[in-house]
């Protein structure tokens, strides 16, 4: 069920290097008719840096976010970025079941938090909120060469104590949404094996090579593109492709869109609505070849015609008579 | 107490003097976890996408934690490089949230002063530092900070003109009407910190 | 009335935490008690005697012994003051080890609380009536549940000391497990070579009577005197025609049918014969994937029959028996391996479990014994093992071991070896369990001769990698990640207890513990009796065991039930409810919420309407003497009354 209104904590990274993720999701919540409010003068969730200082600290800081959005009245809070997310989750979760930590949590804050808001990834909105056929329902265009790998990265689902959403081995809301916004999904065996992660600035070459798995893993089950809910991942993966290259030899030129950049570009959104320039490794090959679902369908009529018209001739016959055979039940 | 493995040589470790059992209650009652549990199965090293960049594999430095070996592991790379990433805690057997040990143990390091990765740790500050300057975090200042303080001045260089040339960067911090406030949260636990030592 | 007390000192179990010289001394003061006394080992013969010769020297006519448990010795004790004269009801027991000296450490507070358990005691035995035992006659015969070894084992026992025996088994054939496995350790004998004999003779003993593809519908009565429905399932052949040629198997068109004997690893045909060594060696028609039952059309194997032995209008078939005694031998399952996601059993091909490889392995299998893998049907080269599959996991509720899987991957690599030999087999495992005759040697075996590569510890995930399966596990022996990447992989996946036990149990009003297992009497005396008179435990259904163990198991049931069965008469306990009918309003609350359908309804010569317990069923466990509105119905040996008095004891100082 849609809520009526909902928070939307964009990050600090959504606001700069992945101002494409933003700018996208917010076209496509809009098309999915679900709204949302930006809570007032936000600040940094504090990410991985502050829960490596303190617990009590890291909480303040994201409860400090929470509070201002419990104050609006509403309950769930849209966080694009799953590292903001989890920030969010483990501040909720652990002020929710312990009176003693809350308290500390609360000492260091100006507004008490009272553990009123859910933190929900912008995945987990959709897929469970929304659902799949709404998701459908506002299909316009396809891209019929696009074949996308869904990575998921690895705290969006785990651990499942604190992230309460999709299956932590094997996570499938990203899959579906893409095929129901009409694209060909390829299942990968790496959809949650670490990227790097916030590594990136100081330990480059360990986070080149972890990255360089993804893309290998990714490619190998056929996918020309990768899709991705998180920030770090896309950075890691796409503006360090080159690096990667470079690292290993490898000649990877994969483009890497968030999930919500696929779905507007089904939705019919025009590339500059979708920031489509801001990502390093281009997709224009993919975005040029948009075609709408009206077209798509009767380009596959056209095809299916002319393949039924080769069918008429005696060789097609016999292929036909040999399959019938090897029919098992 | 020096490392129990100097130069990776392994001297004969006295199990009755030289485990720091202090050390184990700390660690159980900041982490809420029991080491006990851990069967030292080895599934968070089998999982630990990090695992070859550890000077000591995950299951090791729990093995070590039961042990009592309080300075190996403050001391170690390992409990720097862990991303946090979580396959850990899925899979244990035991049901251990062995992340959150680690980040435990990295946080007494540094509350220790004891820092094995420098620059990892000079990240994090520039970037804590940046927030409470802010309220929000300033990307192109952090970068710019970390490559002074780090001695790494073309650090990622190329990459400037590849984000710059795409339009993804900030050139100016945004800083929220708010920004004291957040600055006040970071007093507040230093002086919270001071007081308990 | 003359109470006698005797308190016992058990060496320093209780002497230790405990003044029982004191609490001696304040149990001489209760009005009623006319002698108390301490003793170092009360049990003890000369203990016993002491009893005996207090009770005629002083003139007792109750006796009080403040102890140790009652489960250790109220039995004991109760024949003692037997022995004496007494009525074996006139006696008491008070915890005061297990219960105070035990538990608290102290001495003062322990001594007070033993003193007023002892008054608790004093003042229950003076509200004792004497109870007698009635006798009522057993029926000779014994129904085995389940024909697996254990089962099959247990059966011939009992029938070769001269007992007719039922035997139901729930699938086509006999044999469970152990029929399903290439070869055994460590030994490496060809298991259905072994089992093949036990089997024909069940079959051919005159005193066993073999229901295959039956169940067990409903279970009445009380130990001795059983009534039971077993429910003979329809196979839509008729088994007194079938003469087992297989000629219908050979024809039947539709070939995708689930096959369960093989562990789902390849596909069979509907109607088929599960394996050329069953027994009974008769065909079934599976209905979910038969085309005339489907879609209403084939045919084929009706027509088939040279003795027209289909019958599509076959139902199931109910009948009743009357027997005395009851052996539980239903055996285990095997988790599911959708349950470890990480591993990917049942996503994809070319991860299977143990049973599913020891079915290849099998000559009589569906690969005919040649090691392929599922996806392509090639011959693998590298093989991984991944022992505790699911077992000693709190995370997923399975803390325990398994018992045998360490055995069977070691066999299992070394058959290996011997179907392909370049091949290479892994073993990832946490620890090796091999306690039993020839089984350490024989995991050491496998290391030193066979080659297989062992490597201590766990796997995190296995994925695919081109046309391979990549494990990732650990060496936590050299401390570093290691990756193999296998042909095949085989999961020694985690035993867990069969999917209707816990409906089995509550037919058999027997107890089960968290997973399902059967609950024993006692963890180490009394491994195959259960708390339930009349139903006795054999092999894996109690736990996990191997075969040695389950055909120990079966033997040792069987020994139960030739002692149950050596009188002709057996006594009941008299410690049953029991109904005063003049006070009994007939609302019948105590009917509906008996647990074991003891109570009935009786109609008086007035016409009134009231409880009856049949009290060879009743189990004495209060339910009734609690629920009912007016204590008409009371639990003899601990009525409202005598409970009521033990509480004013203590609270009315």
């Amino acid at each position: 069920m849609v809520e009526t209104t909902y928070g939307y904590y964009a990050g600090c990274s959504l606001e700069g290097t992945a101002r494409e993720y933003d700018q996208s999701l917010k076209a496509v919540l809009k098309t999915l008719e679900v709204d949302f409010r930006e809570p007032d003068d936000w600040s940094c969730c504090g990410s991985t840096p502050a829960h490596t200082v303190d617990h009590v600290f890291a909480a303040a800081l994201a409860a400090r976010n929470l509070a201002i959005v419990e104050k609006t009245g509403l309950k769930t809070l849209i966080t694009p970025c799953p590292s903001c997310m989890t920030a969010f989750k483990k501040a909720q979760h652990g002020m929710a079941k312990s009176d003693s930590f809350r308290q500390e949590v609360n000492e260091l804050l100006d507004e008490p938090y009272e553990c009123g808001v859910t933190a929900k990834s912008a995945l987990q909105v959709i897929y469970e909120d929304v659902g799949i056929d709404a998701v459908a329902a506002k299909v316009t265009h396809t891209i019929p060469d696009l074949k996308v790998a869904p990575y998921y990265g690895c705290i969006l689902n785990r651990p499942p104590e604190i992230a309460q959403f999709d299956d932590p081995e094997n996570p499938v809301s990203m899959d579906k949404i893409l095929a129901a916004a009409g694209v060909e999904v390829c299942d990968f065996a790496f959809k949650v094996e670490c990227c790097g992660a916030a590594f990136g600035v100081p330990k480059r070459d360990m986070v080149n090579r972890l990255t360089y798995k993804v893309l290998t893993m990714a490619i190998d089950a056929g996918a020309n593109c990768i899709a991705v809910a998180c920030p770090l991942c896309q950075q890691n993966l796409d503006l360090r492709q080159e690096q990667v290259n470079s690292l290993t030899g490898s000649s990877f030129n994969i483009p890497v869109l968030y999930f919500s950049q696929i779905m507007g570009l089904a939705y019919g959104y025009s590339p500059e609505a979708l920031a489509m320039d801001k990502v390093i490794v281009s997709a224009d090959r993919f975005v040029r070849t948009r075609i709408t679902v009206q077209q798509a369908r009767e380009a596959k009529e056209l095809q299916e015609q002319q393949a039924k018209a080769k069918g008429k001739s005696p060789k097609a016959a016999e292929n036909k008579e040999e399959t019938k055979s090897e029919e098992i039940e | 107490m020096d490392t129990i493995f100097d130069d990776r040589h392994m001297n004969t470790i006295n199990l009755s003097n030289d485990v720091d059992l202090d050390f184990i209650k700390q660690v159980v009652k900041e982490s809420g976890e029991n080491p006990s549990l851990c069967y030292q199965c080895g599934n968070c090293t089998a999982g630990c996408p990090y695992s070859h960049y550890f000077d000591y594999p995950v299951s090791q430095v729990m093995r070590l934690l039961q042990a009592g070996q309080k300075d190996t592991i403050l001391n170690s790379k390992a409990i720097w490089l862990c991303a946090t990433c979580e396959t850990c805690t899925t899979r244990c057997p035991c049901d251990i949230d062995v992340a959150g040990i680690m980040d435990t143990l990295r946080i007494i390091a540094r509350r220790e002063n004891r820092v094995s990765e420098k620059d990892i740790k000079l990240f994090y500050d520039t970037f804590l530092n940046s927030m409470k300057q802010f309220g929000r975090i300033y990307e192109v200042g952090i970068l710019l900070l970390y490559n002074l303080k780090s001695g790494h001045l073309l650090a990622d260089a190329e990459l400037g003109p590849k984000v710059m040339g795409h339009g993804k960067i900030n050139f100016l911090p945004t800083k929220i009407k708010g920004a004291d406030k957040v600055a006040q949260i970071f007093n507040r636990f230093q002086k919270k910190a001071k007081k308990h030592g | 009335m003359r109470v006698g007390v005797f308190i016992c000192h058990c060496g320093n179990n209780i002497a230790g935490t405990i003044d029982v010289a004191r609490v001696a001394e304040e149990t001489r003061k209760i009005p009623g008690v006319a002698y108390a006394t301490t003793y170092m080992y009360t049990c003890s013969e000369p203990g016993q005697n002491e009893i005996k010769e207090a009770i005629t020297r002083e003139g007792l006519d109750r006796v009080v012994v403040a102890a140790c448990s009652p489960r250790m010795h109220e039995l004991t004790f109760r024949r003692t003051v037997e022995k004496a004269g007494l009525n074996r009801y006139f006696f008491e027991m008070a915890n005061i080890r297990e219960h105070i000296s035990w538990i608290g450490e102290n001495k003062d507070l322990n001594t007070l609380k033993a003193t007023e358990a002892v008054r608790m005691a004093v003042a229950k035995v003076m509200q004792d009536k004497p109870l007698y035992s009635t006798s009522f006659k057993v029926n000779k015969r014994v129904l085995v549940i389940g024909g697996g070894v254990a089962g099959m084992q247990a059966a011939l026992d009992c029938a070769d000391g001269g007992l007719e025996v039922l035997l139901v088994e729930k699938s086509p054939s006999v044999g469970g497990m152990m029929a399903r496995l290439d070869k055994t350790f460590p030994t490496i004998d060809c298991s259905i070579c072994i089992l093949g004999p036990k089997m024909v003779d069940v079959a051919q003993h005159d005193k066993i009577t073999l229901h295959a593809y039956s169940e067990i519908e409903e279970i009445k009565g009380y130990v001795g005197n059983y009534q039971i429905k077993i429910r003979k399932k329809a196979t839509y052949v008729d088994w007194s025609k079938c003469t087992g040629c297989g000629a219908c198997m050979e024809k039947c068109p539709s070939k995708n049918s689930y096959d369960a004997f093989n562990f789902g690893v390849a596909p069979t045909r509907a109607i088929n014969i599960p394996f050329p060594q069953a027994i009974p060696k008769k065909a079934k028609i599976d209905p979910n994937y038969c085309r005339q039952f489907v879609k209403g059309k084939c045919g084929v194997c009706a027509k088939i029959c040279p003795t027209n032995a289909i019958d599509y209008e076959m139902k199931d078939e109910i009948i009743t028996e009357d027997i005395g005694a009851i052996i539980v031998a239903t055996g285990y399952s095997l988790i599911d391996m959708d349950k470890l996601p990480e591993y990917g059993g049942g996503r994809y091909p070319d991860v299977i479990s143990g049973a599913q490889y020891e079915r290849l392995l099998n000559a009589s299998g569906p690969t005919s014994g040649h090691i392929v893998r599922p996806s392509d049907h090639m011959e693998p080269k590298t093989i991984a093992f991944i022992s505790c599959a699911g077992s000693r996991d709190k995370s997923i509720g399975i803390p325990y071991c398994s018992n045998f899987c360490c055995m069977y991957i070691a066999k299992q690599a070394i058959l290996t070896k011997d179907h392909i030999p370049d091949s290479q087999s892994y073993v990832f495992y946490m620890d090796i369990r091999s306690p039993g005759k020839g089984y350490d040697e024989f995991t050491r075996r496998a290391q030193e001769e066979y080659g297989a590569k062992y490597i201590r510890g766990r796997v995190s995930r296995i994925y695919p990698k081109g046309n391979k399966m990549v494990v990732r596990g650990s060496d936590t022996l050299l401390g570093a990640q290691v990756e193999v990447e296998a042909d095949l992989v085989v999961l020694g996946t985690a035993v867990v207890s069969t999917p209707d036990a816990a409906h089995m149990a509550e037919k058999l009003h027997i107890s089960y513990d968290t997973f399902g297992f059967y609950v024993e009497s006692h963890p180490k005396l009394r491994p195959v009796e259960t708390n339930t008179s009349g139903v006795f435990l054999a092999g894996a259904c109690q736990g996990p065991k191997d075969i040695p163990a389950s055909v120990g198991q079966g033997s040792a049931a069987a020994s139960k039930v030739q002692a149950l069965f050596s009188k002709d008469m057996l006594e009941s306990d008299p410690a049953v409810a029991r109904v005063n009918m003049n006070t009994c309003v007939g609302c019948l609350k105590c009917l509906k919420t008996c647990p074991f359908g003891a109570i009935k309804e009786k109609e008086l010569r007035d016409g009134r309407v009231v409880a009856d317990v049949i009290e060879t069923v009743c189990a004495g466990c209060g339910v009734c003497t609690s629920t009912c509105p007016c204590g008409a119905i009371q639990l003899q040996h601990f009525t409202d009354n005598q409970l009521l008095a033990e509480v004013n004891a203590i609270c009315r100082k």
